[in-house]
């Protein structure tokens, strides 16, 4: 099994699923010169959005920062996106635009801080994800 | 004058001192995604309109009428009811700002009726709105709480139950149509209204939070129970609202599954677990495409499709991902 990163702002969202989740994952420092992890392992990342109407903005500035060290960068195998499907064609846009600029797979979205069912398919699919992963790198 | 107690000096705002960054993030947010009823082309809707029967036509302006007057409150008292408890100027900027674009929804309704219906069927349905015996009911349970003094949480809580729940059985009805192409262009107005409700219930669900997570824990728990207790009051009456609504399209038990689904969400804006299951919070898909009709459905785990797709290319800033 791989790591879990994640990054949660002030409300608490990520953070409060994540810790229902039950998985040990590393907390991406809310501002940006915050200290970062140093992941040694491939890792899952776990990224809010906070996009404007036209999409500006959506990756969190901390997470930008991690993901601009390529050694970090190197390790990221997926994505999970969060946000609100409110915010239309926005919902989730950081997962896209990070597996787009990182070209690694948009593995599942959520809202807010998710609900009992976004665990268990976020559990029972990160096991199915690492799993698959060993079986491609034997 | 020499009488006069030592005056407090009045205290200008100023951006570039900022306590907490949400309100710098959520100030940017809302000023970014200003829009006014005018940039909607809602006159291209008169041919569906004329599609729907009379039944149907007065479904669509009681339920507008409906949403008006929550927007109303919501401009007048709701927002306004907040500034005495802001912790922050910046905060009561942030709400001074949600105060106005509350007024922005409720003219737009407006905008809507001048567009699609007759005046005696507009004047009918706002009689309606000060008649019927639920929608008064939940808008006073709301009010009643905004007035109480010496309970700035409860006024949170207040707060973020009509931004983030009781829209939204108003809201199902233009998602409902523009999920079987009609009234697109209103629900477009719509999709940008439930955008900035979304903002509000988040902003004010996190000000709960922080104004909340140094009480004792006593405290804390009563007001957890306060919470849950007034949602479902306001659940019952939402119930009651949504058969009386929309029992004659025979849609009551899909807005019910909508109503759990958005309670949900409503209380992880305060912080806290969604209360109804899974099994009834699940949203006919085809509402949810409505809400977010161009985000990309397509994820790995959801196994919705033979292969993962990574996504198309995006606008973001050069500068920040200069990789």
């Amino acid at each position: 099994m791989g790591d879990l990163i994640y990054f949660s702002s002030a409300t608490g969202n990520t953070a409060r699923f994540v810790a229902r989740l039950g998985l040990p994952a590393m907390r991406l420092p809310m501002r940006a010169d915050g200290p970062m992890p140093s992941p040694v392992r491939p890792y899952a990342l776990i990224c809010p959005t906070y996009a404007d109407g036209q999409g500006r903005g959506a990756v969190p500035k901390s997470v930008i920062r991690f993901l601009n060290d390529p050694a970090r960068r190197g390790l990221l195998r997926g994505v999970i996106g969060t946000g609100n499907r409110n915010f239309g064609a926005m919902f989730g846009l950081s997962a896209r635009v990070i597996s787009e600029k990182c070209a690694v797979p948009v593995l599942y979205k959520f809202e807010l801080a998710g609900t009992e069912t976004d665990i268990d398919r976020v559990r029972a699919g990160l096991a199915d994800f690492w799993g698959t992963e060993c079986l491609t790198m034997a | 004058m020499k009488d006069m107690p030592p005056k407090i000096a009045l205290k200008a705002i100023n951006w570039n001192r900022i306590q907490d960054d949400k309100d710098l993030e959520v100030w940017n947010r809302l000023t970014v995604n200003f829009w006014l009823p005018e940039k909607v082309p809602l006159s291209n809707d008169v041919p569906s309109w004329a599609t729907l029967t009379p039944a149907e036509r007065e479904l669509t302006i009681r339920v507008f009428t409906g949403l008006t007057l929550l927007d109303t409150i919501q401009n007048t008292v709701g927002a306004p009811s907040l500034m005495p408890d802001a912790q922050t100027p910046h905060e009561e900027a942030v709400l001074t700002n949600i105060a106005f674009m509350e007024a922005v929804h409720a003219r737009s309704y407006s905008s809507i009726f001048s567009t699609l219906c007759s005046t005696p069927e507009v004047d009918a349905a706002f009689r309606w709105s000060e008649e019927n015996p639920h929608l008064q009911a939940k808008a006073r349970m709301i009010v009643d709480e905004y007035k109480a003094h010496e309970t700035p949480n409860k006024r949170k809580i207040a707060s973020v139950f009509l931004e983030s729940f009781l829209f939204y059985s108003g809201f199902y009805l233009p998602m409902y149509w523009s999920s079987r192409a009609k009234l697109t262009n209103t629900a477009d107005l719509i999709r940008l209204i439930i955008r900035d409700e979304a903002v509000h219930g988040y902003y004010i669900g996190y000000k709960y939070q922080r104004a909340t997570e140094k009480l004792p824990e006593s405290e804390r728990a009563a007001l957890k129970d306060f919470a849950f207790s007034l949602l479902l009051d306001l659940y019952d009456i939402e119930s009651k609202y949504t058969e009386e609504l929309y029992d004659g399209i025979g849609q009551t038990e899909d807005v019910k599954k909508f109503l759990h689904y958005n309670a949900n969400k409503a209380l992880m804006n305060l912080g806290y677990e969604a209360l109804f299951p899974p099994q009834v919070s699940e949203v006919n898909p085809a509402i949810l495409s409505a809400l977010s009709p161009d985000s990309e459905n397509h994820d790995f785990f959801s196994g919705s499709g033979s292969s993962y797709v990574i996504g198309k290319a995006v606008a973001t800033e050069d500068d920040d991902w200069d990789f």
